[in-house]
């Protein structure tokens, strides 16, 4: 079958650029020595940093979604995107959900078991 | 050398003997007929290799009709069994027999024959009605196919050699570990879901990808017929809830092979996150069945009252608002389990909303047939059952998303009349209706229609025969999966009405299954041609059955309805010239991988580890060999292609 | 260009209509699909972290996190995955270029990088196993272990994976159908840091506190 896209075509499709993953690897690279660093020095404790950690990984992730993995750069329409805001949306439910429910029930279960 | 599968696993008791017998029988029996009309190179290149949606749609139908066979047998025989086992009478069944006749009926009726149908119709319907030649992906749509079905094989597997399991259709857990059920029962009841589950999800992500990327030019979304519509729901729901179900087989997996402690009674771990992850997936799934049935009901209302479907755009947000609502309500699926009634209120306020958008469906069904022309034809009479029918098992539903009624008939025979409303109600009388409508599209010719109209009043009567009363029985305290009950209770009387019920169902499934053989022996009387419901979508617009390319020129729409607009001179759909046509080739790697998946299965139920290891890397291997061939196509030149056109036309 | 499944651009534009999607080749809708496919496989991390969540305290008198987890293993391991996925992407890159060796050599590094994160993985487990911690000892164990195995389960099939396309490369050179997949190997790589980027910080660095 002759190529319907030539591989010139496609390759000029991907989005990857020198550029992008500088900034991503730095990035990340930078926000995962600041975690540990913050960890093993105890500059922070307990409840903030729980949620310092989970604010730098969630920012790494991000860095990683769109610097590496390229998401919101598709052409129109934009569909990985929206099934990734989707995805997003059901995994909150699901980890959320079970969250408060087993908590919920484990509140409810006999005191020493 | 076999695991832990001995001679004794072939052994049964004398009713499964005999159930044995007559599948081995009637096993043999079509194998021979094929071998006797001399059909296995023609089904090896025309069906079992085929990446064509239509095929592979038939196919999916015809596993799915073949499990249902299966699946009603275990209804007969729980129905003849609670109509004699009261008072001093056993019935013909044993406690550990029927435990595995209701797990296997649940098992088969939502795996094999739900999601059967309903891959089935997707496969066939889909592509037409959005003017595209294939799917999007279609080695996939093979492998998905073939997964489903060796995992169907499975359960016939589970039939014979060993015990199936006793835990129910969703294997609860503690009692589906391995300190209470030890056994290849669970095991087998892994593999066949889990297996099923990957097929679905690859199908799920091939369908969703088509609908969103291969409608033909100018059928934006809101120009898609509501089936279309209804598919692209369903199939979102797949994609997003079928992961939960992976992992957590996943998890029970680790608990039974590798003695792991997720869901066990000790070691630290939870049973009630079973039951809510599994319920988390469960919720979507009853969704991702009926959603496809109410897209179905969206086509054939219009057709046959002759008027264009009442409200198209509060159909599609009422599909987007159902399929949404059904991701945040599964907790009222064990409301009694201990939650506080907080929790059990929000979920309950979010079962009750999932009402307003269904309610808003069925009126809109009832308006369009307002001041139309409406043909009375059996795709109709199995409309008004389901109005009839669904909605009496909505409103019960309704009852049930109450915390304190659920208290009251939780887990009794007034749930099972709820969701056999639904599932029946619902999808099957759905799918009876578009199996019938779609019917001439595929083949050419019709069903016998005064065969569909007895089999429909049977199916009708039958079911509220067999339904009704068990609202009443729940309502006395009759609880599910009972193989036995006191005669003093008095419930015998309505499980032998109950039992009556089934028979008819049986009679009107007999009816239907001779007039499918009728029609085909008939079916020169009963030529339909390419629209023979004056239709208004776009498959209607080729010929029957349709050509292997579908389209011989990609339509062009700019208005729902497309087909009603051709006719009425306010469109031209074919207004290119032709073209090359090129067709993926057929490929044995996608039975390839579903035979090996169905052996890896049984291989590990029977802890075979050897076969199992074996037949997974030849999995790896099929995929590797197709990952490193040449994308094979063959091309039908455009002067070839309008050689055909000709020749349908004539 | 002209296959049956590809709109074509060429055709005389119609009134009022609009084609749905111009991208209707192979590349677009394989990529798409296979990000449909990363989406299901986030789900499936999302309920074995909630499950760990769950049962990270149910440790039935065996060790909690805090006493079994390592910090620096944790940091070795983020930094070579990290460094990977950088290398992978250059991969790519090259790719895009058509430099056939340099492609090779890019990815052979993040082989050889992949492989030493499974390999210290390996390690960190069968030293808990040897010492008595194993996945059958409770409920938090089995939870970490799922997990993170499960992440390295991934890891590995991606070392499978590329293995097998540095051989397709090798013997047949960048074709279309190549480029296409090393793009989704990529996607699945990055896929795999984003995953750990949750790991090491619910896992490992929340464990230990």
């Amino acid at each position: 079958m002759h190529d319907e896209m030539s591989l010139k075509e496609i390759q000029k499709e991907w989005h990857g650029s020198y550029r992008a993953y500088a900034i991503g690897f730095i990035g990340s690279l930078l926000f995962t020595l600041l975690s540990f660093f913050l960890v093993l020095s105890q500059t922070l404790i307990g409840a903030p940093l729980v949620y310092t950690l989970s604010g730098l990984s969630l920012t790494q992730a991000i860095l990683q979604f769109v610097f590496f993995l390229h998401v919101g750069q598709e052409p129109k329409p934009k569909w990985e995107t929206v099934l990734f805001a989707f995805m997003i949306l059901v995994l909150l439910i699901i980890v959320l959900g079970t969250l408060w429910i087993m908590h919920d029930l484990n509140d409810r279960v006999m005191v020493g078991m | 050398m076999l695991g832990r599968l001995t001679f004794e696993a072939f052994l049964h008791e004398p009713s499964q003997n005999f159930a044995v017998l007559m599948m081995t029988l009637s096993g043999l029996a079509i194998l021979g007929w094929i071998t006797y009309l001399r059909k296995w190179k023609y089904l090896w290149d025309e069906w079992f290799t085929s990446v064509d949606p239509k095929r592979i749609g038939i196919m999916y139908i015809v596993v799915a009709l073949l499990m249902f066979m299966k699946g009603f047998a275990d209804a007969l025989m729980m129905r003849l069994q609670q109509a004699f086992a009261s008072g001093d009478v056993s019935g013909i069944l044993s406690a550990g027999h029927f435990q595995e006749v209701f797990s296997a009926h649940g098992t088969t009726m939502i795996f094999f024959v739900g999601m059967g149908v309903v891959f089935g119709l997707m496969n066939l319907i889909v592509p037409l009605q959005i003017g595209a030649r294939d799917v999007a992906f279609p080695f996939l749509n093979t492998v998905g196919f073939w997964l489903f079905a060796g995992a169907a094989n499975l359960t016939v597997i589970s039939l014979a050699i060993g015990h199936f399991s006793t835990a129910g259709w969703l294997a609860y857990a503690p009692l589906s570990g391995l300190e209470y059920n030890p056994g290849e029962g669970v095991d087998y009841w892994i593999w066949m879901v889990q297996i099923a589950g990957v097929g679905s999800t690859l199908s799920g992500i091939n369908f969703l990808v088509t609908i969103l990327k291969m409608r033909c030019p100018g059928m934006t979304f809101m120009k898609m017929p509501i089936f279309v519509w209804s598919a692209l729901c369903s199939m979102v729901l797949v994609v997003f809830a079928f992961p939960i179900l992976t992992a957590t087989l996943v998890m029970l997996t680790m608990d039974r092979y590798l003695g792991m402690h997720f869901f066990t009674a000790g070691g630290g771990g939870n049973p009630m996150l079973y039951i809510n992850l599994i319920w988390a997936w469960g919720h979507p799934e009853v969704y991702i069945l009926i959603l496809p049935a109410f897209g179905i009901f969206s086509e054939v209302v219009p057709t046959f009252s002759e008027k264009r479907l009442f409200g198209y755009t509060s159909m599609v947000w009422a599909l987007i608002l159902i399929a949404f609502l059904s991701f945040i309500v599964w907790l009222h699926h064990f409301f009694t389990m201990g939650a506080s009634p907080l929790v059990n209120a929000f979920f309950a306020v979010m079962t009750m909303l999932i009402a307003i958008p269904t309610g808003v469906k069925i009126f809109n069904w009832l308006f369009t047939k307002f001041r139309g022309r409406v043909h009375f034809t059996s795709p109709m009479l199995w409309f008004f059952a389901f109005v009839l029918n669904f909605s009496v098992g909505g409103m019960t539903g309704i009852l049930l998303s109450s915390p304190p009624v659920d208290f009251q008939v939780h887990n009794s025979l007034f749930l099972i009349a709820h969701f056999h409303g639904m599932v029946i109600g619902g999808l099957l009388f759905g799918f009876f209706a578009g199996f019938t409508y779609w019917f001439p599209k595929f083949t050419g010719f019709f069903l016998d229609e005064q065969l569909n109209r007895y089999a429909f009043w049977c199916w009708l009567t039958g079911f509220l025969l067999a339904f009704m009363p068990l609202y009443m029985l729940g309502f006395m305290g009759a609880t599910r999966r009972l193989d036995h009950y006191e005669a003093a209770t008095g419930w015998q009387p309505l499980f032998v009405i109950v039992a009556i019920g089934a028979v008819l169902i049986l009679i009107g499934a007999l009816i239907q299954f001779f007039g499918l053989f009728w029609s085909i022996r008939n079916r020169k009387k009963l030529w339909a041609g390419s629209d023979p419901w004056n239709g208004r979508t776009l498959e209607w617009a080729i010929p029957s059955p349709p050509p292997i390319y579908n389209f011989a020129i990609v339509p062009t729409v700019d208005q729902l309805d497309p087909l009603w607009a051709m006719k009425r001179g306010q469109l031209n759909l074919f207004n290119q010239p032709y073209e090359d046509i090129h067709l993926p080739k057929n490929t044995p790697i996608g039975l390839m991988i579903g035979f090996l998946s169905m052996t890896f299965g049984f291989a590990m139920t029977w802890h075979i580890y050897w076969l199992a290891l074996l037949s997974f890397l030849a999995i790896i291997a099929c995929i590797v060999i197709r990952c490193s061939g040449k994308d094979e196509h063959a091309i039908i030149p455009a002067a070839e292609v309008k050689k055909m056109e000709a020749a349908y036309k004539s | 260009m002209s296959d049956s499944l590809t709109i074509h651009h060429t055709r005389e534009p119609f009134p009022d209509t609009s084609v749905p999607d111009p991208h209707q080749d192979i590349f677009s809708k394989t990529t798409l699909g296979f990000w449909m496919y990363l989406m299901t496989d986030c789900l499936v991390f999302a309920t074995l972290f909630v499950t760990y969540a769950v049962l990270r305290h149910n440790t039935f008198g065996g060790p909690d996190s805090r006493t079994l987890l390592e910090l620096p293993t944790a940091f070795i391991e983020t930094l070579i995955l990290l460094t990977s996925s950088l290398t992978s992407g250059l991969g790519l890159l090259a790719a895009k270029r058509s430099h056939r060796t340099a492609l090779l050599g890019w990815f052979a590094l993040t082989f050889v990088l992949g492989a030493s994160f499974v390999a210290i993985e390996m390690h960190e487990f069968t030293q808990f196993v040897h010492a008595g911690h194993s996945w059958t000892r409770s409920a938090f164990l089995s939870s970490f272990f799922t997990l993170v195995g499960t992440h390295g389960a991934h890891v590995t099939s991606g070392l499978i994976w590329m293995c097998i396309m540095m051989g397709q490369v090798f013997f047949h050179g960048i074709t279309v159908a190549n480029f296409r997949r090393l793009v989704l190997f990529n996607m699945f790589w990055h896929f795999l840091d984003v995953v750990w980027i949750f790991i090491f910080t619910y896992v490992y660095l929340i464990g230990v506190l």
